[in-house]
C-alpha cells in the first residue's frame, strides 16, 4: 500500500468538509462538516504514524477527545442561539459586522 | 498479473481492494453529508463516513484507535448531533433552506484546495510504501509482551503514559471544563 493513497482520501474529505463549512447555514450541519475535517486530519496522523512510531496515534486520540469537547460546547451554543432567536441560521448572526 | 499472484503471501492486494471500495463509499457519503436536503439524513451519512474512518484505521493497523472511533464518534457524537437536530426543531423532511447563496464560491474553494493538496500528493505518489509485514514496534518501548497479539495497544498505552503524560492530563482537564461549560450554557434558568 502507498502512503499517498491515504493522504489523497484525507485531502478529498478535508475539501468536502471545507465546502460544507462555507455553504451550510444550519449550525448543526456546520458542526458536522467540522467533524469531516477533523476525521480527515486523523487519517493523515495515523497514516504517518506507521512511519514514525506511535506519536501520531497518540495525537489522533487527542484530536478525538478535543472533537468530543468541541461538539459538546458547540451544540450547547447552537441550542442557546436557537433559544434566543428561534432559528439556527448562522448567516443571520451578523451583529458583529460593522 | 504475475505481481498479483506473487509467491509470498502479502497483505497488500486485499487491503488495496478494501481501501478502494471504502474510499469511494466514504467520499460519496461525505458529499451527501454536505449536499443532502434532509438534516437527519446528513447525520446518518456522517455515520457512514465515521465508520469508514474506523475501518481505515484498522487497515492502518491502529486497532485501539478504530475502537475509540466507533465508541466516541458513532456512540456519542452522532447521538449528540441527533439530539441537537431534535432540540433545535430542525425541519425533519426535505428543506431547501439549508444552504446559503455561496454554493459556487464554496465549490471553487473546495476544488482549489483539493487541487493544491492533490498536486502535492501526486508529485510524491509512490515514494513511500507502507510495508506492514516489516512494521515493528519502536525498540525503545520497554515492557511490551511480544507475541500476545495486542502489543501495539500496549505500546500505545506506554507512549501515552510516558512521553505524553502531561498533554493527556491537560486533555482530561479540557474535557471536564468543556462538559461543565456545556451544562452551564444549555441549562435553563
Amino acid at each position: 500500500m502507498l502512503l499517498n493513497q491515504f493522504l489523497l482520501l484525507a485531502a478529498v474529505l478535508f475539501s468536502v468538509g471545507v465546502y460544507g463549512v462555507i455553504v451550510r447555514k444550519n449550525g448543526v450541519l456546520v458542526l458536522m462538516s467540522v467533524e469531516l475535517i477533523l476525521n480527515a486530519v486523523n487519517i493523515n496522523l495515523i497514516a504517518f504514524s506507521t512511519f514514525w512510531g506511535l506519536s501520531g496515534q497518540v495525537f489522533a486520540l487527542f484530536v478525538i477527545a478535543v472533537a468530543a469537547a468541541e461538539v459538546g460546547v458547540g451544540l450547547a451554543i447552537v441550542l442557546l442561539i436557537y433559544r434566543n432567536r428561534r432559528s439556527v441560521d448562522i448567516d443571520r448572526l451578523d451583529e458583529l459586522k460593522g | 498479473m504475475s505481481a498479483l499472484f506473487a509467491a509470498e503471501t502479502t497483505f497488500d492486494v486485499p487491503a488495496n481492494v478494501a481501501f478502494g471500495i471504502l474510499a469511494v463509499l466514504m467520499v460519496v457519503a461525505a458529499i451527501r453529508v454536505v449536499t443532502t436536503r434532509n438534516v437527519v439524513h446528513a447525520a446518518l451519512w456522517l455515520v457512514v463516513v465515521l465508520g469508514g474512518n474506523a475501518v481505515v484505521y484498522l487497515i492502518l493497523q491502529a486497532e485501539f484507535l478504530a475502537m475509540t472511533q466507533l465508541l466516541v464518534y458513532i456512540g456519542a457524537i452522532v447521538v449528540l448531533f441527533l439530539f441537537g437536530i431534535m432540540l433545535t426543531r430542525a425541519p425533519l423532511g426535505e428543506s431547501d433552506d439549508l444552504d446559503n447563496s455561496q454554493r459556487i464560491l464554496g465549490a471553487v474553494v473546495g476544488v482549489l484546495l483539493l487541487g493544491v493538496i492533490g498536486y502535492a500528493v501526486a508529485r510524491t505518489w509512490g515514494t513511500d510504501r507502507l510495508d506492514f509485514a516489516a512494521y515493528e514496534l519502536p525498540p525503545r518501548i520497554e515492557g511490551v509482551v511480544s507475541g500476545s497479539g495486542n502489543g501495539r495497544t500496549q505500546a500505545l498505552a506506554n507512549t501515552i503514559f510516558s512521553d505524553y503524560l502531561i498533554p493527556f492530563e491537560v486533555i482530561s482537564v479540557l474535557l471536564t471544563g468543556a462538559l461543565v461549560g456545556a451544562i452551564v450554557l444549555a441549562r435553563r434558568d
